[in-house]
């Protein structure tokens, strides 16, 4: 059964600044239905960041409409692992639900249950300084994860890894996010990690954004590293280049 | 278990930190050593540069008949006082510029005058407004370590991580949540820093006040000694000064490495 949680319509975006307008998004609609995996590729620049931020309300549309599923929870994992050094690990897991006042006992148990599945076990005092890249990475998804979102944002959240590091961890977030039945709109330059990971992959022209095509992804294999090793993996590769070759 | 090896680097630190201390007292001693010689020998003027004994006498006497110590704690509590204050003022409007960048862009020219005046033209007018007594001298210290400590504070908290606002407004998080949650902790270390910059302005603040008014205090001491002619007394009060400012600093930085381990 699938139904709606995100319907976007003849959404547009442009920035004002004293140098002029810039217009980022141009007329982009799309649905996300429950449990799916969307990622979005587009060259540098496009407004994909800007698509995302708009959707998490941290910025205004221009015009256009978002329409939610009643009380969607929207969860945004930023590129930036950006832990509070300050703050423990499960400290810094429960920042959202601080902030939501919400930390009771009940998500604080979720929430370290989350650490301990995810082999963080043994981290749940230590500090951010004390992690490598991959497992920031993951906390930073567990903070994400810990107030219940509904859909979750993911803005380029392997950028910051190393190749084998990050090969790893889309192979965790792929994980994670099946066994907690999320729903996923994620941001990448990679088109192989888009291949690996989606279900839908959204190209985006050149900036000001507008749709250029939607892929639907139909790979036998449960895990990012199955799929790459399928055949099907490079004929996609091939098509999706070619899309965006056109804009390099 | 500690290896020989870390053994013996930790040991050749504390050598090299004794052989250090060991040079810098010989400097101090040879120094006062020198100084004694040489206006023994009538080669400076001990009039004017007076020489270590005489000073110490002047010490002995003053500590027997003249209340060295409330002189002493004149100026300490003055300082810290003004000290105090600073930071807590600095703080809080830190934070309302912080809260409200309108007012900080309209006061921003304002707080660069103020910053680039030199505060002892203000004295008199100090004087006049708030009278000849401590009031003016914690006025003036204030006037020289508040803006630094607003404009430091300020700058460690515009400076923070934007990706970690975003983070913030991501969770929707309030204004306040922010400040309390993200600002002042990641300035932390920032915060602390200024209390080091602060000891020293609001001593120096201090002295300037003693200097214009003041009847008890270190800079009343070298006031006083300057009007007398007494220029024993005024090295005595330099002495004491370099003395209680060394004492202020280590004490500022072993407390801010005690806060600041804990990161
Ligand atoms: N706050 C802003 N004010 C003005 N212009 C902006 C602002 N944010 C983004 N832009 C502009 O909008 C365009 C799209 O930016 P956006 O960050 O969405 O791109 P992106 O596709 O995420 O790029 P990248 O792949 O480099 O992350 C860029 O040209 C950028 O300069
Ligand atoms: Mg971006």
């Amino acid at each position: 059964m699938k139904n709606k949680l995100l319907e976007i319509q003849n959404l547009r975006k442009n920035y004002h600044t004293q140098n002029g307008e810039i217009y980022a998004i141009d007329n982009i609609s799309f649905n996300i239905e429950n449990q799916e995996f969307v990622c979005i590729i587009g060259s540098s620049g496009c407004g994909k960041s800007t698509l995302l931020n708009i959707l998490a309300e941290l910025e205004e549309k221009s015009s256009g409409n978002i329409i939610k599923k009643e009380n969607l929870k929207i969860g945004y994992m930023l590129q930036d692992d950006a832990l509070f050094p300050w703050l423990t690990i499960l400290d810094n897991a429960l920042l959202g639900l601080v902030i939501e006042n919400k930390k009771n006992k009940e998500n604080i148990e979720y929430v370290i249950s989350l650490l301990e599945k995810y082999g963080l076990k043994d981290f749940l005092n230590k500090y951010p300084s004390e992690l490598s890249g991959g497992m920031r990475q993951r906390v930073a998804l567990i903070r994400t994860l810990a107030i219940k979102p509904d859909i979750l944002l993911l803005d380029e959240p392997f950028s910051a890894l190393d190749y084998v590091s990050r090969l790893k961890v889309s192979e965790d977030v792929s994980k994670i996010l099946k066994s907690e039945k999320k729903t996923a709109l994620m941001i990448t330059h990679d088109i192989a990690e888009a291949i690996s990971l989606a279900d839908r992959i959204i190209v985006l022209s050149k900036r000001p954004a507008k749709i250029k095509n939607i892929y639907k992804i139909n790979i036998d294999g449960n895990s990012p590293l199955e799929r790459r090793k399928s055949k099907l993996f490079s004929t996609y590769y091939d098509k999706l280049w070619k899309e965006l070759d056109n804009d390099i | 278990m500690i290896s020989n090896e870390q053994k013996k680097y930790l040991k050749s630190i504390k050598v090299k930190k004794f052989i250090i201390i060991s040079i810098q007292l010989f400097i101090v001693f040879i120094f006062f050593a020198l100084w004694e010689y040489l206006a023994n020998k009538n080669i400076i003027n001990t009039f004017v540069f007076s020489k270590p004994s005489k000073i110490l006498d002047t010490i002995i006497n003053l500590a027997i008949n003249n209340n060295l110590f409330t002189h002493i704690f004149t100026t300490l509590y003055e300082v810290i006082i003004a000290f105090t204050l600073g930071i807590f003022l600095g703080l809080i409007v830190a934070i309302i510029l912080y809260q409200f960048p309108i007012i900080a862009k309209i006061v921003d020219p304002f707080l660069t005058m103020i910053n680039s005046l030199p505060k002892v033209a203000l004295g008199p007018l100090i004087i006049i407004i708030a009278g000849a007594n401590t009031k003016s001298i914690i006025i003036m210290a204030l006037l020289i370590n508040l803006i630094v400590s607003i404009i430091t504070i300020y700058n460690g908290f515009i400076n923070i991580d934007e990706t970690k606002i975003k983070l913030m407004k991501s969770f929707k998080a309030t204004k306040k949540q922010i400040l309390i949650k993200l600002v002042i902790p990641s300035s932390y270390k920032t915060i602390i820093s200024s209390l080091k910059l602060n000891i020293s302005m609001s001593l120096i603040g201090v002295i300037m006040g003693e200097f214009l008014v003041s009847k008890a205090g270190i800079g009343y001491l070298i006031i006083y000694g300057t009007q007398v002619f007494n220029l024993s007394l005024v090295m005595t009060g330099i002495l004491i000064l370099v003395i209680i400012s060394f004492i202020l600093y280590k004490l500022v930085t072993f407390i801010e490495n005690k806060l600041i381990k804990k990161f």
